[in-house]
């Protein structure tokens, strides 16, 4: 077997020449998922491709259309920008739910994305938020939702060659507000037994205008339900539009049965983290008038 | 075979070594450099027994790979007492017994040390927060949470007391 080999390209397109020249090649920034793949003898790359020194890929940049947030930025250092915590504070959260203090501070929401479990904790917070990213490749650049990188456990939509640069986040809209939250058995380093993101808008008499609710760890992949947050749209989050959304919750959630949690808690469980993700939001977006 | 050279600095020493692509820090630390009191429990990031500090942050050094440390400044447990003087988290440690097989007490030592670092009069519910992702198998935890409550204590009372001399 021919020697892995270790790389740290100084520019995207010597990243996605790498990452095309071996179909082997894997993407290195935070190394969480990554390192333990390749211990466990699920992943024998051909090359690691420590994409840390390319430049913008670590660090946070706030501009009128929102941020823009290098790949290989460590959730921690999420926390530490105080204008993102406080456009996105539902995001911030999920990132520094994953892991540990040690874990947190290497691992990336890109690197969450990438590694496509339907259990990642901060992929329901982005896709809610309207996430997008940047996805660099030989063939040039494009923009992907949040929602549509992966495609099933452990499976993106990446073609050969492409990598995740930049996640973006739009400005928060006024009167916008959101959360994440996930239940486990325990209270840290655990995996999400369901998952709920949700990014929402009020108007000036608190109705409900705009309501985005993914879920996690109930499907394949995060899932967007877009009737769920249709059900709240017109309404100023009464009980009875909670219920209606929370229905929808139910409906969309297809769970597994697992050693975390049944397929008929789990659909359960979705609709009442869902009630209480939409209320945190919405204080949230009510403080930000 | 050819190795990868690794220029960096080791609890404030410059070091160097030969590694290669898919070795972890740990085992570089380890092996290599004789600096064995970072342990491999789980191996997966879970334990906590391989953190050590990376330009400031604490790492699991199961979990970063040892081309990685190019440049970075390491500081393991090696590094913690100066010469045959405990720091007071080790010396808490032995004062409230918060160890007993003693694998797990080199991660939680640098691990407490990085909190106090960053928030001098950390809660309970602060210590155990952030010493969720080290593992202890003997202690039950309430003697590691008392020797780092202390231990911030004393670090506080010696901050003060050189405040009011000066």
């Amino acid at each position: 077997m021919p020697q892995m080999t270790f790389h740290t390209p100084a520019t995207h397109d010597e990243v996605a020449a790498l990452l095309a020249a071996s179909a082997g090649a894997r993407v290195l920034s935070g190394g969480t998922d990554l390192i333990v793949q390749m211990r466990s003898g699920r992943n024998a790359p051909s090359a690691i491709i420590d994409v840390k020194q390319v430049a913008g890929m670590i660090g946070v940049r706030m501009s009128d259309s929102g941020f823009a947030i290098g790949a290989a930025t460590p959730c921690t250092a999420l926390l530490n920008d105080s204008a993102l915590s406080a456009a996105w504070p539902g995001v911030v959260e999920a990132a520094n739910l994953i892991g540990s203090v040690q874990v947190r501070n290497r691992a990336t929401m890109a690197g969450n994305l990438c590694n496509a479990s339907p259990a990642a904790d901060s992929v329901p917070a982005l896709i809610a938020a309207g996430a997008t990213c940047v996805v660099v490749g030989p063939s040039g650049t494009r923009e992907v939702a949040a929602s549509d990188i992966a495609v099933a456990p452990g499976k993106t939509s990446l073609a050969p060659g492409e990598f995740v640069a930049e996640i973006r986040l739009p400005a928060r809209p006024a009167r916008g507000g959101d959360a994440y939250l996930r239940s486990i058995p325990r209270t840290e380093m655990d995996i999400a037994v369901v998952g709920v993101g949700v990014a929402l808008v009020l108007d000036a008499s608190g109705t409900c205008t705009a309501a985005r609710i993914a879920l996690g760890a109930v499907a394949p992949t995060a899932l967007l339900v877009d009737e769920a947050g249709a059900a709240l749209v017109g309404s100023k989050l009464d009980d009875a539009a909670l219920e209606a959304m929370a229905v929808a919750v139910r409906a969309a959630a297809k769970p597994i049965d697992d050693k975390r949690g049944t397929a008929e808690y789990r659909t359960a469980m979705a609709g009442v983290l869902a009630k209480r993700v939409v209320a945190i939001a919405a204080a949230r977006a009510r403080n930000a008038a | 075979m050819s190795k990868i050279a690794v220029t960096t600095s080791i609890n404030g020493d410059p070091a160097e070594f030969l590694c290669d692509a898919g070795e972890t820090l740990l085992d570089a630390l380890r092996v290599t450099m004789g600096l064995t009191g970072a342990k491999e429990g789980c191996g997966s990031g879970d334990c906590g027994a391989c953190t050590v500090m990376m330009d400031g942050e604490m790492v699991c050094s199961c979990l970063v790979l040892a081309p990685e440390a190019e440049g970075k400044s390491i500081a393991t447990i090696e590094g913690v007492a100066e010469g045959s003087v405990l720091h007071p988290v080790q010396r808490k440690f032995l004062e409230h017994g918060a160890l007993q097989c003693g694998f797990c007490t080199p991660g939680f030592i640098v691990a407490a040390k990085a909190l106090i670092e960053k928030n001098p009069d950390p809660s309970e519910s602060e210590i155990r927060y952030w010493l969720a992702g080290n593992l202890c198998r003997c202690t039950g935890y309430d003697k590691i949470v008392r020797a780092v409550a202390d231990a911030a204590a004393e670090m506080r009372q010696d901050q003060n007391s050189q405040r009011t001399a000066a």
